[in-house]
């Protein structure tokens, strides 16, 4: 069957995809703005367990990353190959930093017994409980959303390399990094409601 | 691709055979007529759950089954009647079969997207079903699954819920690709305001199915993290909220009900003018009422929770915002009645479907103003006037719509007719027992029979009976039905056996592979009888 | 089905959009140690929206697509503000 490409219908589906990404978060959301009118206090006391610096630096890391997508496709219809792939290595050298970084954040809290669940947690005040249960729920489905991305660009960058995706065909590319930046879309409003109120 | 074109979708010309060959296909047409088929499995076993219930309903007390028993059917009945069959409903089957014909395309705009959704449809349809026979014992919370006892229940509730989330991701991706399709697929010269109305309708609910269902996914991933991780979201014991939970869950599960109604409205609008042979009076103001409905309908969910503890503002402000989407499902209802006057009505079995929508619809919506204004609903909240309520909008409504777009499109999808007189009595027994069967559930529930009961008091009992009499009155008009259509092979069907004036009637029946020889093109609006 | 020339975007244009993004950062962090109390929250949320908005418009290249894109994003955006300010007459209020 002929199928006559349709970059634009391509796109339009990435978007709409978007929106109900953004809004499974915003279901997230919604519950921490219920939880933090509620707990207030609780919540700024609670954040002091969290590792700014951590934070930041993901931060920093997410954002160079998203930069770096968006100049591969820069690169990519330039004609620029080589350039396309380095771009995309990067960006996945990024999503490595901040796995790592994650690692040792969680690793932490695990250690010392602070998880959903655990005895420690289930007995700490309500807004605590709260905090740290949103904490490890909203990173963990950002965590989740990044590792996909990551296998997505992954497959991405073979293909930019292998030469299917290229100059004249790269809405793929463009739809990856959309997703890319979906990622680092929701982090810039999670780094500072669970990192930064203290 | 010549070739092909002069095959009917029916037939198998590709690689595989048989069954196979419709597993693997990304025709759209098949893959509408594999939702129907799937759905009627479920629309069987749940019709027969009800059944079961109407039965434990002839008399007080204790009949055939415990009351533990009796919460497991009703939310199982809940789940697949909701999740599985009216949810995805006409969009997933007529939306799928007839909406690229309609708009005058070869397929829609992701076919495989489209294949991968029906899959899914079918895994998470298996997963809810799990919970009936897995773990502790079928889940008993009712399809709403209402926190906090969602996670305190020992019954199978994961199962369900994640099968639920499943089905969700499904209907995200056929809005997602209707959506798509509608914008970029139109035939040349199909400006928005020349296409028909069901696309219309399809249109408006792919945003609701795309906008409201992820809110529901995420809810019922925190009931899942809830049991297993008690993050207390829900849990008061832990600072968290139930009422929250509610709230989440209507959100999408508002939006949800006009994801049923929709698409309902859409195929009677097509009906109607076909069989008054009269073009659509108010053309614009039904599309454009489809949008309305979508919009406004996301911002009234909490006329569900009145009850709940909610503050007072909030109830009031529902209250209000429920009235005002009245408004837009009254201007359809005036329209199709506008559009039969001084029609030349022709009325064979379609039709008759949709006015047993018409009616059993304004039956529905008008009780639902008495549910949506706040006093009143406060007396009958989680009585049998909800449930009689609320099947007359989604079985009354969407189901005979289903019924009536099945009976339409019927010799299109078969390229065969059906004897007409049986489908006549078919209605007969549908419509009679359906009112039967419900209508008493709005009396005893304002004399205060609660929803969820398996035993009631002694004045209830006529209500009852009546209603379990009408259950089987219904029940033998679906076999009458389904025989009908399904039972043998009628005459071959001409191209347009009602005189429709869409593009779908253009064609053959059944349409060849790629529907269309040549696209066609556009060049007035899509009702034009005269 | 048209398949239109697509726009190229300099490098340069990101890195600046780079720059601007960490400076905005930098804001947020060093907003926090000043003491806003109640505008604490309000001064964050602003900062990411800017933050968003930017990336929105030159990473996701709504500046460049067809209109009807930014469209689609601003009536979900204001979809889903409705819905929180909704919530919020119960929680407000009770
Ligand atoms: C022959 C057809 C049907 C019969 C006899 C029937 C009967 C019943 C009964 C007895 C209940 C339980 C009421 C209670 O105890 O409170 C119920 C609940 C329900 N029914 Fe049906 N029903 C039928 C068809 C349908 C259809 C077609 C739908 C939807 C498309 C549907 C959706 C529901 C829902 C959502 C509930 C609520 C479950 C809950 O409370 O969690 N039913 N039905
Ligand atoms: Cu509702």
């Amino acid at each position: 069957m002929e199928m006559n490409r349709d970059d634009e219908g391509a796109k339009l589906g990435m978007w709409i995809f978007i929106f109900t990404e953004i809004l499974l978060f915003g279901g997230l959301f919604l519950v921490y703005a219920v939880m933090r009118n509620r707990y207030s206090d609780e919540f700024h006391q609670a954040a002091h367990q969290l590792n700014a610096f951590i934070g930041t630096v993901n931060t920093v890391v997410l954002l160079l990353s998203s930069a770096t997508v968006a100049m591969s496709i820069t690169a990519v219809r330039k004609g620029e190959k080589r350039k396309g792939v380095l771009f995309i290595l990067i960006t996945l050298l990024c999503a490595g930093v901040f796995l790592i970084n994650k690692y040792f954040e969680w690793g932490h809290k695990l250690s010392i017994g602070l998880y959903p669940g655990s005895e420690m947690m289930v007995g700490l005040k309500h807004g605590y409980i709260l905090f740290f249960s949103l904490y490890f729920f909203m990173t963990g489905l950002h965590v989740l959303h990044l590792i996909a991305g990551s296998i997505i660009l992954t497959i991405i960058m073979v293909r930019i390399q292998i030469g299917s995706i290229n100059a004249g065909n790269n809405v793929l590319l463009e739809n990856g990094g959309l997703y890319w930046h979906l990622v680092d879309l929701i982090w810039i409003f999670l780094f500072p409601l669970l990192y930064l109120i203290t | 691709m010549a070739e092909t074109i002069t095959h009917s979708y029916l037939e198998n010309t590709g690689r595989y055979k048989g069954i196979l060959a419709w597993l693997t296909s990304t025709d759209h047409k098949r893959i509408g007529l594999m939702y129907m088929y799937a759905m009627m499995v479920f629309f069987i076993v749940g019709v027969l759950l009800g059944e079961l219930m109407r039965l434990e309903l002839f008399r007080p007390g204790q009949q055939f089954y415990s009351a533990q028993t009796y919460n497991g059917i009703f939310t199982i009945h809940g789940i697949i009647m909701i999740f599985t069959v009216v949810i995805p409903g006409l969009a997933a089957v007529f939306g799928n079969f007839c909406m690229p014909l309609l708009i005058g395309a070869r397929d829609v705009a992701f076919p495989r997207l489209n294949l991968f959704s029906w899959y899914l449809y079918i895994l998470g349809a298996a997963i809810a079903l799990s919970s009936q026979f897995l773990g502790n014992g079928p889940p008993d919370t009712g399809w709403t699954f209402y926190a906090p006892y969602s996670i305190q229940t020992h019954t199978n509730v994961v199962a369900a819920v994640f099968g639920a989330f499943v089905l969700g991701f499904s209907s995200i991706l056929t809005g997602l690709n209707f959506i798509v399709t509608i914008h970029r697929l139109r035939a040349a010269g199909m400006t928005f305001f020349r296409m028909p109305l069901f696309p219309w309708s399809l249109y408006a609910t792919a945003w609701i199915q795309v906008l409201a269902t992820p809110i529901v996914g995420i809810t019922l991933l925190m009931v899942i993290a809830e049991r297993w991780l008690r993050i207390g979201f829900f849990d008061p014991s832990l600072g968290g909220d139930p009422i929250l939970y509610q709230h989440l869950f209507w959100i999408y599960s508002h939006p949800a009900v006009y994801i049923m109604i929709l698409p309902a409205m859409g195929v009677i609008t097509e009906i109607i003018p076909t069989f008054a042979q009269r073009r659509v009076f108010g053309y614009k103001a039904i599309a454009l009422s489809s949008l309305a409905i979508a919009l406004v309908g996301y911002f009234v969910w909490a006329h569900h929770m009145y009850t709940s503890g909610m503050s007072i503002t909030a109830r009031w402000v529902f209250s209000l915002l429920t009235f005002l989407v009245a408004v837009p499902s009254a201007i359809k209802v005036f329209n199709w009645v506008t559009t039969m006057y001084k029609g030349s009505i022709s009325v064979k079995p379609p039709f008759l479907f949709a006015l047993g929508f018409i009616f059993l619809f304004m039956i529905g919506g008008l009780t639902g103003l008495s549910l949506g204004s706040l006093a009143t609903d406060i007396h009958v909240h989680d009585t049998s006037y909800v449930v009689a309520h609320f099947h007359y909008i989604i079985f009354g409504g969407v189901g005979f719509a289903f019924f009536a777009a099945l009976h339409y499109w019927y010799p299109k999808m078969y390229g065969r007719m059906y004897n007409f007189r049986r489908a006549n009595i078919a209605f007969g027994f549908l419509f009679v027992g359906f009112n039967l069967l419900y209508f008493p559930q709005f009396v005893i529930g304002i004399m205060g029979m609660p929803r969820r009961y398996f035993d009631y008091l002694p004045q209830f009992t006529l209500g009852h009976q009546l209603s379990t009499i009408g259950g089987f009155i219904l029940l033998i008009g679906i076999i009458i039905m389904l025989v009908n259509l399904f039972s043998k092979k009628g005459v071959k069907a001409p191209d347009n056996p009602w005189g429709g004036k869409t593009l779908e009637w253009t064609i053959p029946s059944p349409p060849p592979v790629e529907n269309f020889d040549e696209l066609p093109v556009i060049t007035g609006e899509p009702y034009y009888f005269e | 089905m048209t398949h239109t020339e697509s726009h190229i975007t300099d490098y340069r244009v990101y890195g600046w959009v780079l720059l601007a993004l960490l400076v905005l950062t930098t804001i947020t962090i060093t907003v926090t140690w000043i003491d806003l109390s109640a505008l604490t929250v309000l001064v964050a949320l602003i900062i990411a929206s800017v933050k968003s908005f930017i990336v929105l418009r030159y990473f996701m290249h709504l500046k460049f697509e067809s209109r009807l894109f930014t469209v689609f994003f601003v009536m979900v955006l204001g979809i889903y503000l409705l819905v929180i300010v909704l919530t919020f007459f119960d929680y407000l209020l009770r």
